[in-house]
């Protein structure tokens, strides 16, 4: 016998189902009047430093298929690379966004700053990048992932380099198609499957 | 003691798995490949922060908050939903946003793509959020969801359920899960809840009756506790500048 270690196990995650939408973008859904507006609907306000960024996207299943029923949210650190909350960070970038696969399309579009280098713990710099997460029916527990910019030096950051198949390198980085423009697809499953994180 | 390390890696077996072929869309929605673990960054350990200025004072009262008039509360068995927010370490999480959303009575979402044949009641919207006060704890005041048939296997029926959505500190921390109800025989039926694999796991997704919070004449209580990844707590952690 030992003594208990009385640590606690988080709670087990569950899909969001299919109206993922109703408790975190309700007036998205059609359910108006009960909040003066949802949640996350810009991670900048005017006057936020840096370059603007539009990124758009799909996120497709394992057949091909573009989700309809998607809901993502980002978290970014500002031009800066300071995250809210943080000494010195940008008041005008809220770094929280909440964006949804469009009902007939499929697309979404995420509309911010590009943000600056991050530093790590112990030193060292992480590549300009957005955390993401995906949350929809059929996905039984929400999936990270970042994105990454092809205009960007992201040959020393540490998480990229942890990635053993060079060919799945790609799947994080959002590819530029115009000025201040990107596409980054998510891909749930097979041929080019994004890579998502355990972090 | 005082600097706040890496997250609490999480325990993929405690989770459901993603895929399972008894529940059909999880198949073509899963990866097949092994996720990227590594240990957190400022990137995961950061998260959105939620001020009670955004709060109106029904947001956390699904009966009232829809129709906005005490003459018309939403139908159904009137209950109060209620428990805590901790972390690995059991903390309490202060001051952390929960969002719930729910089926009617009948077992229908105010949705355009549910066409179950359970009416909408007029007076009822489905969603409801809060914060946590200093102690981690949330209420909300909400009627019993029906349970309701959906598409999958060839009869399958959600348990009654409320859907939760967390952030905690981190965005590291995201969490949605759902809150099922002691004594509901369709828990066991259910494909959804069975894709977790590990029974006692389940078990803490079923709220117990909770008589010491119902109100005499008016609502029947729930207790639903939620558990979020801590973060490490050391002398060795490499303190980062402005955490
Ligand atoms: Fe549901």
């Amino acid at each position: 016998m030992t003594q208990p270690l009385d640590t606690l196990i988080e709670t087990p995650s569950q899909t969001g189902g299919p109206y993922v939408h109703i408790g975190c973008i309700p007036t998205f859904a059609g359910i108006e009047g009960v909040y003066p507006q949802d949640l996350g609907l810009s991670p900048i306000t005017d006057g936020a430093k840096g370059p603007l960024v539009t990124i758009t996207g799909q996120v497709i299943d394992g057949t091909g298929w573009a989700l309809r029923d998607a809901l993502l949210e980002s978290w970014q650190a500002d031009a800066a690379g300071k995250f809210p909350g943080q000494q010195g960070a940008d008041p005008n970038v809220t770094g929280f966004c909440r964006f949804a696969a469009d009902k007939d399309s499929g697309e979404f579009t995420l509309r911010t700053v590009k943000p600056g280098p991050v530093p790590m713990r112990g030193g060292g710099l992480q590549a300009p990048h957005i955390s993401l997460w995906i949350a929809a029916r059929g996905i039984n527990i929400g999936l990270h992932t970042r994105v990454y910019f092809e205009d960007e030096d992201n040959s020393t950051d540490p998480l990229l380099a942890r990635i053993e198949q060079k060919n799945r390198l790609p799947s994080l980085i959002a590819g530029k198609t115009g000025e201040g423009e990107y596409r980054f697809d998510i891909r749930l499953q097979g041929e080019g499957e994004t890579v998502f994180l355990d972090i | 003691m005082s600097d706040l390390g890496p997250l609490v890696p999480r325990r993929r077996d405690m989770h459901p798995v993603p895929y399972d072929p008894d529940y059909k869309t999880s198949v073509t929605r899963s990866p097949n490949w092994p996720l990227l673990s590594m240990e957190s960054t400022p990137s995961e350990e950061t998260g959105p922060r939620f001020g009670h200025s955004m709060l109106g004072p029904l947001d956390n009262n699904l009966i009232l908050n829809y129709s906005r008039d005490p003459e018309k509360p939403a139908v159904g068995e009137r209950i109060l939903m209620h428990g805590r927010v901790l972390d690995d370490f059991a903390r309490p999480v202060p001051n952390t946003l929960v969002e719930i959303w729910q089926a009617n009575a009948g077992g229908r979402y105010r949705h355009i793509k549910d066409s179950y044949f359970a009416p909408l009641d007029p007076n009822f919207g489905g969603c409801g959020r809060t914060l946590t006060d200093d102690q981690g704890r949330y209420q909300f005041l909400t009627i019993r969801p029906g349970a309701y048939p959906w598409p999958n296997r060839a009869n399958d029926w959600r348990p009654m359920h409320i859907h939760i959505s967390v952030f905690g500190h981190s965005f590291g921390q995201r969490l949605i899960t759902q809150m099922y109800f002691q004594g509901d025989p369709l828990i066991d039926r259910c494909p959804i809840a069975a894709t977790i694999k590990d029974r006692g796991q389940l078990d803490r997704l079923v709220a117990p009756l909770d008589m010491s919070m119902a109100r005499p004449l008016d609502f029947l209580a729930y207790k639903f506790d939620i558990v979020l990844r801590g973060r490490r707590q050391t002398m060795f952690e490499n303190k980062l500048e402005g955490m």
